[in-house]
């Protein structure tokens, strides 16, 4: 019989190991703190627009033009609302049609290509977006909202396509062997079994698209016209919330500062309510 | 049973496959169509800052508003920013992904609001963060218009991609290697440097990539933190213009200045690509191989 001489394992753990998973957690509760404090310093600076003119101001006002004490926020929330829906309109045929076309129909070499390209798309920057459409759209559809749908739509369809494509990919094999083996075609295959499987992903894909669309801010700053106002037609210029920060908060004071961090408010807590209905939705399994 | 007679059986199976051939034209339409309209816009954006691109242009300093030079400083006040959004980020986020992925399990409580609150910060839109920088980074600590003040916010953005990203690094790491350390008796600290952190390294620099390449291509979350100053940058604590900023200030504010857009613009992508390039052959070459292992 061999006596190593072994430190007795129940003792407590090094000090060093101590120390680690206290600097751990403390880096941890940093970097969740992050949330909190963007919170807490957009509602100290929205408070004195909240007391100073009040929620219903920024409906109620005849305009807005915040230098002369008027704070009509509606015909901005209008416009950003208008922008993202038209935008996420064109998005959902062309996006899951990309991904239909990656995963049924494209030759696997081609569907990979194209799915590159998707994410190399993915991942050029807004303002160079925006810059492209200032260039080539704006000189033929003007400042205008159709041109920020357009580039919009342009924008999230990578988005849409590859979350799409990746809920897509989760389906088992079972559902499409048999119903190839029920003889189906291939659009009845997918109409029939693959897309209703898919839905929870699908909407997943069509609301974070829709969250990226409505807090996106230098594509639509320079391609929609700026002018506060009500649209009557696609082809008049308009504002949308995101752009009305990024313009006026160069040269904002007091109460007119604290109603643009009230507009910032109300954008993260849109995008933060589509976030957790698709995060909600996809809790469970994407398909089924 | 009436039987559907074979003239009604050919029609069904016509009808369908005029429906099989009009879905197969629409899918093969919308793929075309997009792949159409990006290699425009990719061309344009090739053709447009190519011809203004030498490399004086990146070694010189801009002239006239921008129109005529460079964009040195530019250049240096955009890897200014992103040095410090990524030397912040990297130590909060390895060590966040490290305890989620090693000591929080999916039963915490702390862990699994951790996790949550993460997923709401990456849904933060970025002029949100760029409110958020200017009030908190640049006023109440006092930092004003600074590369400082941008590379933070940039990091607070950055912070969820790479944490995500970095976690799942330390969870493909095998079980076996923890196991193994610890019946060596190796204390959990030399564990972590000594064999997580190496093997989770493919991991780790995707999510660096990933990282650089979010900050590179941020605008509005600079515009009030980093500023507009088109200056070399002498110290962290100066206004630094990064290169989205210029490219919006060379479109939107001084006319004439769309071919030095084109260029800046041109660089910028060509920056991204290589990034782009580096992460999918880190995933392809490293990742895959770690996933299969565990």
């Amino acid at each position: 019989m061999f006596m190593t001489s072994l430190r007795p394992t129940t003792s407590s753990p090094p000090r060093a190991d101590v120390f680690l998973v206290f600097a751990l957690r403390a880096l941890a509760v940093v970097a969740s703190g992050i949330v909190l404090l963007i919170l807490v310093f957009l509602l100290l600076e929205s408070a004195p627009a909240l007391e100073g003119i009040g929620l219903t101001r920024f409906f109620s006002d005849a305009s807005w033009h915040p230098l002369s004490d008027r704070f009509n926020m509606m015909p901005m929330v209008f416009a950003s609302l208008a922008i993202t829906f038209g935008a996420i309109l064109a998005a959902i045929p062309l996006g899951i049609g990309s991904a239909l076309f990656c995963r049924y129909y494209a030759p696997p070499k081609l569907a990979s290509l194209y799915r590159a390209l998707l994410q190399l798309l993915a991942g050029i920057p807004s303002v160079v977006y925006g810059f492209w459409a200032l260039v080539v759209l704006v000189p033929v559809l003007f400042p205008s909202l159709l041109a920020g749908i357009v580039i919009l739509s342009l924008m999230i369809l990578p988005t849409v396509a590859l979350i799409a494509d990746a809920s897509l990919a989760q389906i088992p094999l079972e559902y499409s062997h048999g119903s190839a083996a029920l003889g189906l075609g291939r659009w009845s295959m997918i109409r029939g079994v693959l897309l209703p499987s898919a839905r929870r992903g699908l909407v997943t894909a069509i609301l974070l698209g829709l969250a990226r669309a409505i807090g996106e801010t230098m594509a639509v700053l320079m391609v929609c016209g700026n002018v506060v106002q009500f649209p009557k037609s696609l082809t008049d210029p308009v504002r949308t919330l995101t752009a009305n920060i990024a313009l006026e908060m160069s040269y904002a004071g007091d109460l007119h500062r604290s109603a643009l961090f009230v507009s910032g408010l109300l954008l993260m807590g849109l995008v933060v309510l589509l976030v957790a209905i698709a995060e909600g939705l996809s809790r469970g399994k994407i398909y089924a | 049973m009436p039987e559907p007679s074979s003239i009604q059986k050919s029609a069904i199976r016509k009808r369908g496959q005029v429906g099989e051939r009009l879905a197969t034209l629409c899918v093969w339409a919308v793929a075309l169509l997009v792949s159409l309209v990006f290699f425009w816009i990719l061309i344009d954006l090739f053709l447009g800052g190519v011809r203004h691109l030498s490399l004086s242009f990146l070694f010189e300093a801009p002239r006239d508003a921008g129109r005529a030079g460079g964009i040195a400083p530019i250049l240096v006040a955009s890897l200014e920013i992103v040095a410090v959004c990524m030397l912040v980020a990297l130590p909060i986020g390895i060590g966040t992904a490290v305890w989620l992925a090693e000591y929080a399990g999916d039963r915490n409580r702390l862990g699994r609001l951790v996790r949550r609150s993460l997923d709401v910060l990456a849904s933060v839109p970025s002029i949100v963060f760029g409110l958020f920088g200017s009030a908190f980074f640049c006023l109440q600590l006092g930092l004003g218009f600074s590369i400082l003040a941008g590379g933070l916010t940039l990091a607070c953005m950055v912070l969820p991609i790479f944490i995500r990203t970095a976690e799942e690094g330390f969870r493909a790491v095998p079980q076996a290697y923890r196991l193994g350390a610890a019946s060596l008796g190796i204390s959990r600290t030399s564990t972590l440097f000594r064999i997580l952190i190496p093997s989770a390294l493919p991991a780790l620099s995707a999510g660096f990539v990933l990282g650089v390449g979010r900050a590179l291509a941020e605008t509005a979350a600079l515009i009030f933190t980093s500023g507009y100053v088109s200056r070399m940058p002498e110290s962290l604590l100066d206004s630094g213009r990064a290169m989205s900023v210029h490219i919006y200030d060379l479109a939107m504010n001084v006319p004439g200045g769309n071919d030095n857009a084109f260029a800046t613009a041109l660089v910028l992508l060509l920056l991204l690509l290589l990034i782009n390039a580096s992460f999918a052959w880190i995933s392809q070459h490293h990742l895959s191989h770690g996933a299969s292992q565990s």
